[in-house]
């Protein structure tokens, strides 16, 4: 067959058809390579399971080295919405022991944006929290039949003691809040709350590690993804020593059963907290597992408030025990030496009339702290705010510098959260208050520790602390020691108030002498010299608030004591007992077997029926 | 017959030295790449975690380099038969295969829905891969017949078709509606042997006016749908066109384009007036005048010409019409649904689309220059069905990228081309007719089994030559080339 040239030409037509689809192909690969990068996300989110594994949560022990809170394991159920396959609903509920009303109860929780702002058909979600070991054991068997789920071990508290509630504080799911103030966070976390689980959040927690793995199609787990060279090992939280002797602190809430009030010791010397109780207080392990809403819930809504922590939150009336700082402000004001006397007929009476009690008159400084003599601190107050040739404003100011200096007034800067700052007023507050028209003598119950002063018992033992040490303290803290972290600098710096330690010498000798002679002979141990300051509040509410300030020994202190029981009545009824009972347990050990029935007669008494609080 | 194989077997000793010499090695060479590249792929897309070599045997990859072997094997005994005998036996090969394929139909089993298979133990053949080569060899031997003429005689024409249409009827019978749609490629071969390129235009237009109408069903203007109103847009641009083209004086041009233009302002001012036509009487009725016109105009002057063209305007129309209904009735539901995902018009990414979605986002998240090798974790994780055999382009698109793809492309791209050039360099049309079938089984397999790897036609299950797993499709495709080069080799053989 002869060749048909002019039909030759047809092959460019196939060729050219060829040459032309090829091109076609180039540019749509071009175009889902090279243009497009949304394909690089979908293989990710296919193939990639990014579990997170969550580190072991920091240890807490005592300053003896008593373990108080440890971990335990805890499963969560979770699943990624959108790689869930439909699985026997029933058969899983029968697993996790479910009814199928809570199953879809549940679900639907998850589902729902408003109760679970994190939802997210492409993240993991948490379905169950908390399931048991048992439960966990019989899912992880069949889990295979339930595409999409997985097994979260987290780890939850474990509270060795019922006690200091307020001081460990404890864990909860994360809020909205928090995921958004914080980007370590993600969905079903958990993070501290109250007491040092909260503020020491950071150093607890740890760092999350994460585990790279590959899922087939039918969501199979398939292996690391490069053999784990991409995982993060997680890192486990530091372990916290705090500076509370567990022992004492227990000590201390067993004494303050049936009583309202707090009880703050603290070592002088380095400023740690020895205890922190807050009565009615709480078990801390009330707070953990499936339960936590329901207690958390009750806790609440009790009137007597266990969730409010009096120790560092509750401001106060110091009464008498506010008597040292005035002492230690006149005297480095010149408005008194300590030879000094006053007159006390019964009382301050100076167109007003501050009562007192029956001593001996005039008296000086010395007397008058072993007396708890009103009078003389409202002369000595009288004296320095309206003194001659200054002004009142410039005199109360000067009063008020002196207070913040020792601790009042502001938040101390403990290690804890939600401290309140007790209350102590400036000039401009009676400007305000008082429309200008005030002077030294018209706001004289200051100097004693009532009308408008507040303190925490923290201020109020951080001042004895200050006595203690004779002029400085450190800045209350209840973490001792933070594994492999030095403490921060704002706990070890000594903070010194403008305030001569001759003064502060003056001041101790007058506590001493209230032990000795005074009203605080209760307070009296034997073999120790301990030194003391009662107070006794009166307030709105009802009988007076029973204070007591103390440190122990009077030489080399090793124990400062604030107690407060509310509407219990005179300060050397209960505050002193208690107070003394701390120090001797502190300082001995034991309660020596002369002092055994005080004791039990501080642990049954009950003062809460006089708060006027009912228990509904 | 007896001196032809005794004349064969006296010359075997010289042509089997001598085809090696005229021995096209390009092609040999880019049947080489092909192959192992397939088989290494082969290997990415069935690893798992369990790492066996690429040897094992009781993996694809190893089952695949055995195929390679035996190809081989069969490639080279290929190559040291005398090519007269091809020609000599290209019908009596063409009945066996066909009695193969009847034969196949009865006794093969059922294997998701088709009874393609033959199973000789732990070997599985498919029939349908080796008439190819045989349909091939039977329309290389028609067209050389003495005095064939494609455009001179109807019988001829008719045998052509027949030649080609036996095996898809018998290849339809097994239910594998993708190897039988393959032969319809062979109109490449009888395009270039002389058929109406008009025939290949009309293929184009009607592919065209079925995407068009299949895909834009909402309605647009004169309330009908906008791919029927576009379709009718260019029926009516086509007529005037082929007017233009084949009237010398343009005046019976003028006059229609005069008439379509007054008809369409009268429709517009109706339509300003809140009277609205409807579009389907509206063209109709123009075509029809338009037709009509022009068919009065032909009888009166006895110009033939415009026959093409009104015939051209009654089949469009015609197959307009009956788009929906093939669509809707003929097409079974998955198939109708294939060429919905590949229209785009719907998703189904847990049906149908699953396979093409992901096969997408395997090869897009290749990348320039991909994951690298037995990295592709869609390929590792198995989210590509079927990605050994008909999907292994998207291993290669995502472990090896952009540079990968466009590689393997280029490799099918100039197999094609050289195989075209082969065929124009044969001195019979019997070489060069089988070199076109060839070529045109290639085109088709490459164009869909690629195009439809990313999305861009409907899912056909059909594997992509020398790369997709399987040793019948493998050894079809060897036996289809080997045949080829054994008859290029002898090209100056004789005259």
């Amino acid at each position: 067959m002869r060749k048909d040239y002019k039909l030759e030409r047809r092959k460019f037509v196939i060729g050219g058809f060829v040459v032309l689809i090829a091109a076609i192909f180039v540019a749509r690969l071009f175009a889902l390579q090279v243009g497009e990068g949304k394909y690089k996300e979908h293989a990710d989110s296919n193939a990639f399971l990014r579990r997170t594994v969550y580190p072991a949560r920091g240890l807490i022990y005592d300053r003896k080295g008593r373990l108080l809170v440890y971990n335990r394991p805890a499963y969560d159920v979770m699943l990624v919405p959108r790689d869930v396959k439909e699985f026997d609903t029933l058969a899983f509920c029968k697993v996790v022991r479910l009814s199928i009303e809570e199953f879809r109860e549940r679900w639907a929780a998850m589902k729902d944006v408003r109760k679970n702002p994190g939802y997210s058909d492409y993240t993991p979600q948490k379905l169950l929290s908390q399931i048991s070991e048992e439960e966990y054991g019989r899912l992880q068997e069949k889990l295979f039949e339930f595409p999409g789920l997985f097994v979260q071990k987290r780890t939850l508290r474990e509270y060795t003691y019922p006690n200091a509630g307020n001081v460990l504080g404890n864990i909860r799911d994360v809020s909205a809040a928090d995921l958004e103030n914080d980007r370590y966070y993600r969905p079903g976390d958990y993070t501290g709350d109250l007491g040092v689980e909260k503020s020491h959040e950071k150093h607890l927690r740890g760092v999350k590690g994460v585990e790279i793995l590959m899922k087939d199609a039918n969501g199979r787990v398939q292996g690391k993804f490069e053999d784990g060279r991409h995982d993060k090992a997680p890192v486990s939280g530091r372990n916290l020593t705090l500076s509370l002797d567990m022992e004492l602190q227990a000590y201390g809430e067993q004494l303050m059963q049936g009583k309202i009030g707090a009880i703050v010791a603290i070592e002088p010397e380095t400023g740690e907290v020895l205890a922190l109780v807050s009565s009615p207080g709480y078990d801390p392990s009330l707070l953990i597992g499936k339960q936590r809403g329901a207690h958390y819930a009750e806790l609440v809504q009790d009137p007597y408030k266990p969730l409010y922590d009096r120790a560092l939150q509750a401001g106060y009336p110091p009464g008498s025990t506010f008597k040292p700082t005035q002492g230690l402000i006149f005297l480095q004001e010149g408005v008194i030496t300590p030879s000094t006397m006053y007159p006390c007929y019964h009382g301050y009476i100076n167109g007003l009339r501050v009562g007192c009690h029956g001593h001996g008159s005039p008296i000086a400084l010395k007397p008058a702290l072993q007396t708890s003599c009103n009078a003389y601190f409202c002369w000595g107050f009288k004296n320095m705010i309206d003194k001659r040739g200054t002004k009142v404003t410039n005199q109360f100011d000067k009063w008020k510098d002196y207070m913040v200096q020792m601790g009042y007034g502001y938040k101390l800067g403990i290690d804890l959260p939600h401290e309140g700052r007790g209350f102590i007023p400036n000039s401009a507050f009676y400007d305000k208050a008082r429309k200008g028209k005030w002077s030294g003598n018209s706001i004289i119950s200051v100097s004693i520790g009532q009308g408008e002063v507040l303190a925490t018992p923290l201020q109020i033992a951080n001042l004895c602390a200050t006595v203690a040490n004779r002029g400085w303290f450190r800045t209350p803290h209840i973490v001792k020691e933070v594994e492999d972290t030095v403490l921060d600098a704002s706990f070890i710096e000594k903070r010194r108030p403008a305030i001569d330690r001759k003064h502060y010498e003056t001041i101790a000798e007058g506590m001493r002498m209230a032990v000795l002679g005074g009203t605080c002979r209760g307070a009296a141990l034997p073999g120790i010299e301990v030194c003391g300051k009662t107070g006794t509040a009166q307030n709105p509410h009802g009988k007076d608030h029973s204070a007591f300030i103390g440190f122990a020994p009077y030489h080399n202190p090793k124990i400062a004591v604030c107690v407060y029981v509310e509407n219990a009545g005179f300060g050397a009824t209960y505050g002193v007992p208690i107070g003394s009972l701390i120090m001797e347990k502190y300082l001995t050990g034991d309660i020596s077997p002369a002092r055994k029935g005080l004791e039990e007669r501080m642990m049954n008494a009950n003062t809460i029926i006089s708060s006027g609080v009912k228990k509904h | 017959m007896q001196t032809l194989s005794s004349a064969a077997g006296s010359k075997n000793t010289d042509t089997g030295v001598s085809v090696f010499r005229s021995l096209d090695w390009f092609t040999v060479g880019l049947y080489l790449l092909l192959v192992v590249g397939g088989a290494i792929s082969i290997y990415a897309a069935s690893y798992d975690f369990d790492n066996a070599s690429m040897f094992d045997m009781s993996e694809f990859s190893g089952k695949q380099f055995m195929w390679i072997g035996i190809s081989l094997l069969v490639g080279l005994s290929l190559l040291l038969i005398d090519s007269r005998l091809y020609e000599a036996y290209a019908y009596p090969i063409y009945g066996v295969v066909l009695l193969l394929l009847v034969i196949t139909i009865f006794i093969a089993p059922d294997i998701k829905g088709s009874r393609s298979w033959l199973v000789f133990g732990p070997i599985s053949l498919q029939p349908a891969e080796f008439g190819k080569f045989a349909t091939a060899l039977a329309l290389a031997k028609l067209f050389d017949s003495y005095n064939f003429n494609l455009n001179g005689k109807k019988s001829d024409y008719m045998r052509a078709l027949i030649i080609i249409f036996l095996p898809v009827m018998l290849i339809l019978m097994q239910k594998e509606t993708g190897s039988a749609l393959v032969y319809f490629s062979l109109f490449f071969v009888l395009y270039r042997e002389g058929m109406s390129g008009l025939v290949l235009c009309a293929v184009l237009g009607a592919i065209t006016y079925f995407v068009v109408a299949v895909k834009y069903t909402e309605p647009l203007l004169l309330g009908i749908p906008a791919g029927e109103f576009a379709v009718f847009l260019i029926i009516s641009l086509v007529f005037l066109g082929m007017l233009a083209f084949y009237c010398r004086d343009f005046i019976i041009a003028r006059n229609v384009i005069l008439g379509f233009l007054a008809s369409g302002a009268i429709v517009g001012t109706l339509a300003a007036f809140g009277i609205i036509v409807n579009g389907k009487v509206f063209f109709l009725s123009l075509l029809g005048a338009g037709c009509s016109y022009v068919a009065i105009v032909m009888f009166r002057y006895k110009i033939q010409k415009f026959v093409i063209t009104i015939a051209t305007v009654v089949l469009s129309v015609g197959f307009l019409f009956s788009v929906n209904y093939v669509f809707g009735h003929v097409l079974q539901p998955h198939q109708q649904m294939r060429i919905k995902v590949a229209l785009g018009i719907v998703e189904d990414l847990r049906g149908v689309g699953y396979n093409v979605n992901q096969s997408k986002i395997a090869i897009g998240s290749g990348g320039l220059t991909g994951k690298g090798f037995l990295n592709g974790t869609q390929t590792k994780l198995k989210y590509v069905p079927e990605q050994h055999t008909d999907f292994i382009f998207c291993t290669i698109g995502e472990e090896e990228g952009f540079a990968g793809s466009v590689t393997v492309l280029t490799l099918f791209v100039a197999l094609i081309l050289r195989i075209i050039h082969l065929a124009e360099r044969q001195r019979n049309a019997f070489g060069r007719v089988y070199a076109y079938c060839v070529a045109s089984f290639l085109i088709f397999h490459v164009c869909i089994n690629i195009g439809m790897v990313m999305g861009l036609c409907p899912v056909i299950g059909i594997p992509l030559p020398f790369f997709s797993y399987g040793g019948s499709a493998l050894l079809g495709f060897t036996i289809l080339l080997f045949i080829l080069l054994r008859i290029d080799a002898a090209r100056n053989e004789r005259i």
